[in-house]
């Protein structure tokens, strides 16, 4: 089916979210909607299926005008969405979920579920997605219920097919299969739209790209072009995608990790009797699928999360950290960006310089006594929004109306400007534009240059190898090897899924 | 819990449009029920039909009658033939306002570190059996008599908060759940020690559960000579809301508060300890309203029942949603219900029911918390909460 949007506008209060959108897809075409976060893309998504009105423009289908009230319009007209986080009931079975929402029903009125497993089969056998129809939701790895939602689309005679960040879930291999599904259902006719802003999936399966960026639709590409050119489409201007890193100058021990074990929140072991060491002067990658228990890890090293009881140690330069408050793993000299700054990295109602003396208002500089220094505290963070390029009016703007990648700057700002030996970086930049990821793998590797030990939790490949000077791979709690940065992305990928190198 | 949470935040975030429009609506329903129910307009019902002008100047005038009284008995009475007459309703309404300020303060900082303190009553209550005992039981000097009753009621009442701060934290109890069990067991606790012989019972009496009047050198001293009930309670308020505005704006224990009510999971990344948090604040909520413990306890010349706490501890959590859980708005607030309180008898011998101030007490917090509702009614747009 040919989708046509002309002239799409949608605004939020005086904010424009989508100004003039001209797209068409062919049928039987994967486009890719290529920008960063914030650009606009799932905005947009979201008006094509009914969720959001457009307050200008149309929406056509083979030629047709459309008119979407909701998603229900949107299904019956055919479109199908594969949402970021699966739509999905995991105590139900995959037949049960596929059918959710449009029981078939037999003549008596009860629901008929051979009719939902044959269909299931049909479009599985059809595309090779192997999926059991009885198999429990849950019991399945994501990729598979990935591949739930997409029969579930396919099962509506979903048309145009869009997938929002699909592969920010998957391993390397997952990811490949998903292309191949795209590339299959494309040769059947299926129109896709790929809504990502990873430029390496980008060019190995889409026809075309449009590149958006603030709202606005700013080019076409081939898939052929360079990363790079694509990336500076994306952000508007040049960037650099690689990282300059000093050779390497390796110190005493900082950390090390001693068969350690961790809990997760429904008492599972997330970490399993893990080991690993980290010296002065090196980024060691914790690389990984995420749901492996690198989260787990990381609140662990911090004290956020007590280790299992008699299960090894945690040792920073020498002092067992053991269950010490999280206070105390701080004051040993530990900095720790989150994994999910809005939940624990910032406090979105503070402003600014509040959000600067988030973990300094024991003593100086940020008090004194028991008052608060404001003069210091201001001068600070001045500073702080200076070197670290906060984009803000002012410190007095608050923390939570800044754009994802300001509000990261300002955490790493806040733990870097820290006296530390140790800094561990959770997702350093996740949900952040390229300007920032940029500044902030630079400020990373300067830290790691002049001696600081470095532990990243990342589950983009490319960030773990543009920083990483070891990197350990975790698979189901436990660390599948460690390997030096010059492991292929093939073999790592496989460590990913567990397989050891 | 978190939806609890939400919904604080939102209270906390109204708008001063939004609070004066909930202020004015709640008259209008308020005068609504003056009118109607009154007798003389009862009386009109009868020729609604074929007069009902008389019905609507009636309703009117009783209006007019029960507003006029309210100004009368809480601002300044303009009709007195001496000064002491024309002055005593403003004085009344400091004397009213400062427990009410001083407990909606202790609300406040519940609210502002995300805990909903609903067992102001049984902290006031526990406060003033401490200072009873204190102004009843043992004899001081003038000056430091008080000094120590004041104390010995902020004690008691932030050791009653702070346990069920200890109890949240150790055992997760929700704070809602445990302050209304400590209400009956302070409310009861104390009646008990009012009845019994030796413990707070007066020494010469029926054996009503009565105390001895607090000793003179115990009591308050009266701020404006002995024609004026007020005492220096209104001033101990307005320190309280200094010391309230410093402890919450200005201090690290403030920040630190108000960083857990924001957010706690960020705070536990921040090394603080979430628990101590709690329980320090609950403490901290509560010695307030042990402050105004001192003031129901010291400020009487008689003997105290059980019913001292005249319901300040719920009326502080209103005082607390109107107020927006600041200091200033805590004052202002304060003086609003102190208002009432001062103007209601007055009401009263005016022919209009005085519970018609509770009732738009009561309107006036239901649509400061009801946002959804007051942005209906004036077609407000939704104020952002993050």
């Amino acid at each position: 089916m040919k989708l046509e949007l002309r002239g799409v506008t949608k605004r939020f209060g005086s904010l424009v979210a989508n100004e003039n959108i001209n797209l068409v897809v062919e049928a039987g075409e994967i486009r890719s909607l290529l920008g960063e976060n914030g650009a606009g893309k799932s905005t947009l998504m979201n008006v094509l299926y009914g969720l959001y009105q457009a307050d200008g423009g149309q929406i056509l289908l083979d030629g047709k005008v459309q008119n979407f009230k909701g998603p229900g319009d949107a299904m019956a007209a055919g479109i199908g969405m594969v949402h970021q986080h699966f739509m999905l009931i995991p105590v139900f079975t995959v037949a049960e979920n596929v059918v959710l929402g449009n029981e078939p029903v037999n003549a008596i009125g009860a629901m008929d579920l051979d009719s939902a497993r044959a269909k299931v089969r049909e479009i599985s056998d059809r595309f090779g997605f192997n999926v059991d129809p009885d198999a429990l939701v849950q019991d399945l790895p994501v990729g598979v219920q990935q591949r739930v939602e997409i029969i579930k689309a396919l099962s509506r005679n979903a048309k145009v097919l869009v997938l929002d960040e699909p592969t920010a879930v998957l391993t390397p291999q997952e990811t490949d299969e998903l292309m191949q599904i795209m590339r299959d259902l494309a040769k059947s006719g299926t129109s896709i739209i790929f809504i990502t802003h990873k430029l390496r999936e980008v060019q190995s399966v889409a026809d075309k790209i449009t590149v958006i960026r603030q709202g606005k639709v700013v080019g076409e590409a081939s898939p052929k072009d360079t990363a790079s050119k694509l990336a500076s489409l994306m952000v508007g201007r040049e960037v650099d995608l690689q990282v300059d890193k000093k050779k390497q100058s390796l110190g005493e021990v900082i950390l090390s990790v001693n068969d350690v074990s961790v809990l997760d929140d429904r008492d599972q072991r997330a970490v399993d009797h893990i080991s690993f060491e980290v010296r002065a002067g090196e980024v060691l990658a914790i690389a990984g699928v995420q749901g492996n228990g690198q989260t787990e890890l990381a609140e662990a090293l911090l004290g956020l999360r007590p280790t299992v009881k008699g299960s090894g140690a945690i040792t920073l330069i020498g002092k067992t950290l053991g269950n010490l408050s999280v206070r105390k793993h701080l004051e040993a000299g530990i900095a720790y960006v989150p994994e999910d700054r809005k939940k624990d990295g910032l406090v979105s109602q503070f402003n600014i310089a509040e959000n600067f003396m988030l973990n300094g208002s024991f003593g100086k500089p940020f008090a004194k006594g028991i008052n608060i220094d404001f003069v210091e505290r201001d001068r600070i963070s001045e500073r702080l929004i200076k070197d670290f390029d906060v984009r803000t009016p002012s410190a007095y703007t608050e923390a939570g109306k800044l754009s994802g990648g300001n509000q990261q700057k300002v955490v790493v700002a806040r733990e870097l400007s820290r006296d530390v030996r140790l800094l561990i970086a959770a997702q350093p930049t996740r949900g952040v534009d390229v300007g920032s990821i940029e500044f902030i793998h630079e400020r990373i590797v300067a830290e790691r240059d002049s001696g600081r030990a470095i532990i990243l939790v990342s589950t983009e490949l490319d960030e773990v190898l543009a920083l990483a000077d070891r990197i350990a791979v975790m698979y189901r709690g436990k660390i599948v090897g460690i390997v030096d940065s010059k492991t292929s992305r093939e073999t790592l990928g496989k460590m990913m899924a567990g397989i050891a190198a | 819990m978190s939806q609890t949470n939400k919904l604080l935040k939102e209270i906390l975030s109204a708008s001063p449009l939004r609070i004066a429009l909930s202020v004015l609506l709640g008259f209008a329903i308020g005068s609504v029920f003056m009118a109607v129910f009154n007798e003389n307009v009862v009386l009109t019902y009868s020729s609604l039909f074929s007069d009902p002008g008389l019905t609507l100047a009636t309703a009117w005038q009783t209006i007019v009658d029960g507003y006029g009284a309210l100004f009368k008995g809480s601002i300044i009475n303009l009709g007195a033939d001496n000064p002491v007459s024309m002055f005593r309703p403003i004085t009344e309404t400091l004397r009213l306002s400062a427990p009410l300020i001083m407990a909606g303060l202790g609300v406040s900082l519940g609210f502002r570190v995300g805990l909903f303190n609903v067992g102001g009553t049984g902290q006031l209550i526990m406060g003033v059996l401490g200072a009873t005992w204190i102004s009843t039981r043992v004899e001081l000097p003038w000056g430091l008599h008080m000094l120590l009753a004041l104390v010995v009621a902020v004690i008691f009442a932030g050791a009653t908060g702070g346990l069920v701060g200890f109890l949240k934290a150790k055992t997760g109890a929700h704070e809602v759940i445990v302050t209304i069990m400590m209400n009956y067991i302070a409310l009861d606790l104390f009646t008990w020690f009012l009845r019994t012989p030796g413990l707070l019972l007066e020494k010469s009496g029926g054996g009503n559960p009565k105390s001895d009047p607090p000793a003179l050198t115990a009591q308050l001293p009266r701020l404006l000579g002995e024609d004026f009930k007020l005492n220096i309670g209104i001033i101990l308020a307005l320190i309280a809301a200094v010391v309230y505005w410093w402890l919450m704006e200005r201090s690290t224990i403030g920040y630190r508060f108000r960083m857990v009510g924001f957010n706690a999971s960020a705070a536990k990344a921040s090394g603080i300890s979430v628990e101590r948090t709690y329980v320090l604040a609950m403490a901290a909520s509560a010695a307030f309203i042990g402050l105004a413990a001192a003031n129901q306890g010291l400020g009487e010349t008689s003997g105290l029942t059980s019913s001292i706490h005249a319901s300040i501890g719920f009326d502080a959590i209103t005082v607390a949603l109107l107020g927006g859980s600041r200091a200033r708005g805590v004052v202002i607030a304060g003086l609003v219900f102190g208002a009432f309180k001062a103007g209601s008898p007055t009401m009263q011998i005016a022919g209009i029911s005085p519970e018609v101030l509770g009732i738009v007490q009561a309107l006036i917090v239901l649509f400061v918390a009801a946002p959804p509702l007051i942005r209906a009614i004036f077609h407000l747009p939704k104020a952002e909460v993050k």
